[in-house]
């Protein structure tokens, strides 16, 4: 299970982890859950553009990823609290996507295997080749998250006192979506599209249902999210069921323990009040 | 003309076929998804769709007509998700987000199993993305009758429902039964996002519920008209779309013809973007309610 390509595996798939649970804390602090389904699902299309073209895919992945980023951020957030309209510019801009991802693939001739592969991951099987851009990528978006770390956390946790002090929202905003994106288009060939997300919303839900400690949520969403990872490769080698699954499941488990630790700990408070 | 239509087009029974259910799922998207849009639940209506992918490939799993599982997965998704019931926007989204997640996962499982099995590795594409021309003619019956059955019960509730998307407060105090309503609206956008999922696939029925209404909510002034506009606008985007597929025949690369999804998605959203061009942006007076969505969690 830790030898040659396997190896391989567990180092991609720890670093995507980190890369989730952290960029995920913050599309869940912002709301913007809907951008964080978005955006990996149209990247997807771009992979399948890269292949048409017979480009490395991950250009492919970038450039769908970081279009539709800015595209939802220019069209979307001008006033901040028209959350329904963000939300319409968000699923307009994710059929579009998905919709050339259909041209894409219709019209390309080898459908079937490397759709599947995209959408729901492909784990095993990524060469040393593959493993230093992933990392590349991923050290860049950490760096990106880490150096806006306040603006972000004011803008999200305080939106008003942020415009007061000069913060713009819509700015961060837009600089949120983009590293999102930045860190989908490494993620993607991982652990697919569709799964991405359950990867960013799972851990970083359940983090923030135990904890409203920022550093201590960040913190855990990483670590549910390496465990999720961690547990899923291991059961996927196992029983040799899509990836996809069990990220998904254990996402929605961790969730549901957060919300029952929270739910216990309020009733605790309560006896004790 | 017969360059735009081909001879024998409207001849072709699949054609004829699609034509008449493409049209049946823009009206019934259309009026609902004004409902979405004004409810600010276009998140729900795409992760129902998305749900529904599980279901039909569970149905191709064991060998079910696709419509049955996207109807049964969609109506179970939108029934937990009221009933998580997350008032604030903000942790809807959240809750909705790991429904979806977990349906997802159960999608990729059934989707590898059933390529396990029967050795036909399509069946992704067409649960994910739609085949308008392979509608079988036994299921348009049905098809049909959910459509109209989705959209007598919306247009039964539309001033319940208006009133309560509008203010949920007001409703209550007038006796509605908010959570009630929520929920009977969910399963029909469920039924209409499943007939979406039949025409042009699951991960795409999000453009026919959400694009036609955001459209016409831009340019129309009262609810009624909206919805009349948006059944019109979605009913011309997949027409307009089925021609063109048809057509697209012709088109490079030859003898392989470009996807109608492709197309109905392209034209609904060129008639969005037309409406940036055409009016200026107002700007709204910003509610107090509207600031407090944005308050810390």
């Amino acid at each position: 299970m830790f030898t040659g390509l396997m190896l391989n595996t567990w180092i991609a798939g720890s670093i995507v982890a980190v890369i989730a649970g952290m960029v995920g804390f913050f599309a869940v602090l912002r709301g913007q859950t809907f951008a964080a389904h978005a955006i990996p699902n149209g990247a997807f299309a771009g992979a399948a553009g890269a292949s048409l073209l017979g480009i490395n895919v991950l250009w492919g992945l970038a450039v769908f990823a970081v279009g539709g980023a800015l595209g939802i951020g220019a069209l979307g957030s001008e006033r901040q609290g028209r959350k329904g309209r963000n939300d319409v510019v968000t699923a307009l801009g994710l059929v579009l996507m998905l919709g050339l991802g259909a041209l894409f693939i219709s019209v390309s001739s080898e459908y079937a295997e490397e759709t599947y592969a995209l959408l729901f991951g492909e784990v095993f099987g990524i060469s040393q080749n593959e493993v230093l851009p992933i990392l590349l990528l991923g050290i860049v978006s950490v760096v990106a998250i880490g150096v806006a770390f306040r603006p972000l956390m004011l803008t999200s946790a305080l939106p008003e006192v942020a415009e007061a002090r000069g913060v713009s929202t819509r700015r961060a905003d837009l600089y949120f979506l983009v590293v999102m994106a930045l860190a989908t288009s490494m993620t993607v060939p991982v652990v697919g599209a569709l799964l991405m997300f359950s990867l960013m919303i799972g851990p970083a839900a359940a983090a923030r249902s135990v904890t409203a400690r920022p550093g201590t949520a960040l913190a855990f969403s990483v670590a549910i999210a390496l465990v999720t990872v961690w547990i899923s490769i291991a059961l996927s080698y196992r029983t040799n069921w899509p990836l996809g699954f069990f990220v998904g499941v254990a996402g929605a488990v961790f969730y549901l323990l957060g919300q029952g630790a929270r739910a216990l700990g309020v009733s605790r408070t309560r006896l004790a009040a | 003309m017969h360059y735009l239509f081909e001879p024998g087009l409207f001849a072709s029974g699949p054609v004829r076929t699609a034509l008449l259910v493409g049209a049946i799922v823009a009206v019934t998207s259309g009026v609902i998804g004004v409902f979405t849009v004004i409810r600010g639940q276009s998140f729900a209506g795409h992760s129902l769709a998305d749900v529904a992918t599980t279901g039909g490939s569970g149905a191709f799993l064991v060998g079910l007509n696709q419509f049955w599982g996207f109807l049964a997965a969609g109506i179970a998704a939108a029934a937990l998700m009221e009933g998580i019931g997350v008032q604030r926007r903000r942790g809807r989204d959240v809750a909705t987000g790991v429904v979806l997640g977990a349906a997802l996962g159960a999608a990729a499982l059934f989707l590898y199993l059933g390529t396990l099995h029967t050795s036909t590795t399509g069946a992704s594409f067409t649960v994910l993305f739609g085949s308008i021309f392979v509608i079988s003619p036994d299921t348009v019956p049905a098809l049909i009758a959910s459509g109209v059955i989705a959209l007598v019960v919306v247009a039964l509730l539309s001033r319940v429902l208006l009133l309560s998307s509008l203010s949920s407060d007001l409703a209550r105090a007038k006796g509605v039964p908010v959570r009630i309503v929520g929920m009977v609206y969910l399963a029909a956008l469920a039924v209409s996002v499943s007939l979406a999922a039949v025409a042009i696939g699951a991960v795409l029925s999000t453009a026919l519920l959400i694009g036609p209404s955001a459209t016409a909510l831009r340019v129309a002034k009262s609810p009624g008209l909206a919805m009349a506009v948006s059944a019109l606008t979605g009913v011309a985007a997949t027409w307009i779309g089925i021609v063109l597929a048809y057509d697209s025949f012709y088109w490079p690369p030859l003898g392989h013809g470009w996807p109608v999804s492709f197309f109905v998605v392209a034209l609904v959203l060129i008639g969005y973007l037309l409406t940036y061009v055409k009016r200026p942006r107002r700007l709204a007076p910003r509610s107090p309610h509207e600031g407090a969505e944005c308050s810390p969690a």
